[in-house]
Order: C-alpha cells, then structure tokens, then sequence
C-alpha cells in the first residue's frame, strides 16, 4: 500500500491516511527463508524458466546483479513496442553512468507462443541481443506467480491479443523488490537514479 | 518453492491426506458463456472440469499444514503471504477457539491455496469457470436473469460473520456444488487479470478501462451487481495478501 510512502512513526496504531495498521519496522527487515534467501526475496520462487538461449535457468541464478523485469509478449502490438523501448532508453541511460552490474530481463507472459527462438528473434530486431538481456519463457502457472509477485495484471483476450499492466521492477541483488514504475512514457530519471543507486550499494 | 512442494507431493502421495481430499468432486459439463467482462461480449469457452463440491475447510487446512509445515504461520514466508496469514488461529496447528473445524478455511493467501491444490495434484479454479458454475441456482445452470438470484446474493453481502458457518450450509446448485455464494469469497488462479483497478486506469492498452464508469457501462449485465463485487473484490487483491472472509475451494481437469 503507497499509504505515505517511506513515513514512519514513533507510536503504535494505525496509519491515520488509510486507517491500516501499522507494522513495526523491524519486523519489515530481512529474514532468510530455509533455502537461503530473504523472506522477500523473488528467489523462493523455484519454477524453471528457458532463456532466449534455449537454457533451462531458475531465478536464484540471476543473484547477484540488479535486476530490472518486465513482462511483454512478442505478439503484442500496443504498449509493448513503448515498454520495450523505456526498457531500452533506461539501460541506455544507467550504461551512460557507467553502472553495469545491471540485467535487464523481459518475461513473456504468453509462454505458449514465445518459444526461445521467438524471444532470441525478438531479441535481435530489438537490439537487446547483448550479455545484459535475458528474455524469459515459463509456463502458464510460473508465469502467474511471477505476475502476482511483482502485482502486474494480465489477461488473454484472444489468442494473439493480451490486456496488461505496464510495470517495469527493479530488484536488488538479493532478489528484494526496490522499485516499480507504472504506466507509459513515464519519465524514466526515477528509475534510472534507483537503478544506479542499487547497483552501486 | 513450487518445485519443493511437488517433489514433497509426490513423497507424500500416499498419505491420508491426499487421500480424503480427493472425494468430494463434482463433475462439471463444460459450455460457453457470457462474462461480465470481456471484449466484444465475447462468449467464452468452458472445458469440461471437476469441481470441490465445498470450500476447503479449517481442519482439512489443519492436515495440510501437518504434511507441508512450511505453510505453517510461524514458518511461512513474507513473499508468500501477508501478516495476517491464520492470524485467528491459536497456534501453528490448532484453530482458534471461536473457529468451527468444518468452517471454511480463511486467512490464507493465494499462494497458500494454490500451494493447497497442487499438493492434491489439483488447482485453483479460473475466474471464468468459477463464475460459471456460481451463475446457477437450485435448478438453472444460468440463473442471472432470475428475480432471486442477485437478490439472494446481495442479502449475504449483507449478512456479517458467515465466514465461521459450517460448508454446505447454504443451498446446493444445479451442478451438485455448495457454497459458492453466502459463506466466503474464494481465490481464483487469475484473479489478478481483472484490469479495472486505478492501475489499469493508467496502465493498460484498452481505452474502455479508461475510466471507472466506462468500465461500468462496459459491463455485459449491468443488473449484475453482486458480480460487480466479486469482480471488484478480486482486482483489489495481491497474491500474498490474506482476509478474513477470503477461502478458496479447488478443481481439476476432466481428462486428467
């Protein structure tokens, strides 16, 4: 809930914005699950996933480096063509800074189409062909809890055509969720300053 | 966690368990129908499918977490599922004593569900075939445009503190199946993909989601208001997050 953003108070009760109750920060720092990760850590998910490669990867691998995730389809026609192209401009913008410890991955929520030949396809047309884009097939259950992880909505209208939300989310290095940016055409310096800041910490 | 989960589902395929749960299914005929939502009015398709004939319980929940103790409220995780997970109960394994062990289950988050069906090598049910079979009443499998049906619906809505009655307790549909309306709201597998929430007002490539009243006038029946409350309800929701009047019941496919 963005109730008040990062605000904090000293005293227990409710949140007197939106009347929910107030956690205690403590109990919002880290803790590590039994496979090893933060509790809030999007490595506990431990689907397996086909890189545009044609390799078969689980999320954990991608420890280590900051993480920015989006989910397209490569059928799509409307808004993904701009959210690949925000997806573009930001690593363009955080490479300019001279941040690299970033990958930049696109998850494609229609996993029956996107095989890892279409995504490397895409790949290449879209010049994210480099070592810091990875493209993610899954199945239609992994893809779904991946979604509700990083609450983007979607839904099949037609076979070719999906409805979705347009979020791109930046992940720490330990898989915990730092920042999201919604909607099209958003100005990308927020995310770009998160994106070089988490890198960099 | 999915992968652990089914590797201990299969170790555990013999147990009691897995056993009892799968009675209790009702057969399901498949048809197409109109949804509230949906471009076009489009028409949508229904495979044939079994469905649990009640919610899943508070002491069916109790054997689950006793084969699968990582769904425990002390050991769940925080991507998995919000503080308020089984906050009514009284300790990791028992309910609270205000809780009727034939109650339906509530408190628990989509993945806890989703986890809850897969151990039982069955899943959550699609918004679509939900509504499907929660369109029936006594005699009709399509009982919309029948006087009773909203009204019986919007009388529970408001009706506090059903969640603690006991499954079957309100009238058995056409299909054989208790409960879909008067006791809980149930999870379903995509309740997430309702795009009528402030997000999509922003966010998403259909105009007609533009605005709130579009949304509306967009809607097939406009008469159906108690599913403009599910539809509502769903899109409010995040996966992790846990209510009080929030269970969920499983299907699974007719060919399996």
């Amino acid at each position: 809930m963005a109730c008040e953003g990062e605000k904090t108070y000293d005293d227990t009760g409710a949140c007197p914005v939106c009347h929910m109750d107030l956690l205690t920060t403590a109990s919002l720092t880290p803790e590590l699950s039994e496979i090893g990760h933060s509790e809030s850590s999007i490595f506990n998910l431990t689907s397996q996933w086909h890189t545009e490669e044609g390799e078969k990867i689980l999320l954990e691998e991608l420890k280590g480096q900051t993480l920015v995730m989006v989910m397209i389809y490569t059928t799509c026609k409307a808004a993904c063509p701009r959210l690949v192209a925000d997806m573009r401009r930001i690593e363009e913008l955080v490479a300019k800074e001279g941040s690299d410890d970033v990958r930049y991955v696109l998850i494609s929520i229609d996993p029956e189409t996107d095989n890892p030949e279409r995504l490397k396809a895409f790949a290449i047309e879209n010049s994210m062909n480099g070592p810091q884009w990875t493209f993610l097939q899954g199945t239609i259950h992994s893809v779904r809890e991946l979604a509700n992880v990083l609450a983007v909505k979607y839904k099949q209208i037609s076979p070719m055509d999906f409805s979705h939300s347009n979020i791109i989310s930046v992940f720490n290095a330990e898989g915990i969720l730092v920042h999201q940016q919604e909607g099209l055409g958003v100005d990308n310096e927020v995310i770009v300053q998160q994106i070089i800041k988490t890198s960099s910490t | 966690m999915k992968t652990t989960i089914r590797l201990a589902c299969i170790a555990l395929f013999a147990l009691s368990f897995q056993a009892a749960s799968q009675s209790n299914m009702v057969f399901i005929k498949g048809g197409s129908y109109t949804p509230l939502y949906g471009r076009d009015s489009m028409q949508v398709a229904i495979e044939d499918f079994y469905m649990d004939t009640y919610p899943v319980t508070n002491e069916a929940y109790v054997a689950f977490i006793q084969a699968y103790p990582e769904w425990k409220r002390s050991r769940v995780i925080k991507l998995f599922a919000d503080g308020n997970y089984l906050r009514k109960w009284a300790t990791d394994k028992t309910l609270g004593t205000e809780q009727s062990a034939t109650a339906a289950i509530t408190g628990i988050s989509w993945f806890a569900a989703n986890a809850y069906c897969e151990c039982q090598g069955k899943r959550l049910p699609s918004i679509d075939e939900w509504e499907y079979v929660a369109m029936a009443n006594e005699s009709l499998p399509d009982a919309r445009f029948t006087e009773n049906y909203n009204a019986y619906i919007l009388s529970w809505y408001e009706k506090p503190h059903t969640s603690n009655n006991d499954v079957g307790s309100t009238f058995k549909n056409y299909w054989g199946v208790y409960d879909l309306h008067g006791l809980v709201w149930e999870w379903t597998s995509d309740f997430n993909s309702v795009l009528i929430s402030g997000e999509s007002r922003k966010d998403v490539d259909n105009d007609a989601n533009l605005f709130c009243g579009k949304a509306a006038i967009g809607a097939n029946d406009l008469m159906n208001y108690a599913a403009f409350m599910r539809y509502a309800i769903r899109s409010s929701l995040k996966a992790r997050y846990t209510m009080n009047n929030l269970g969920f019941r499983c299907v699974k496919n007719a060919n399996d």
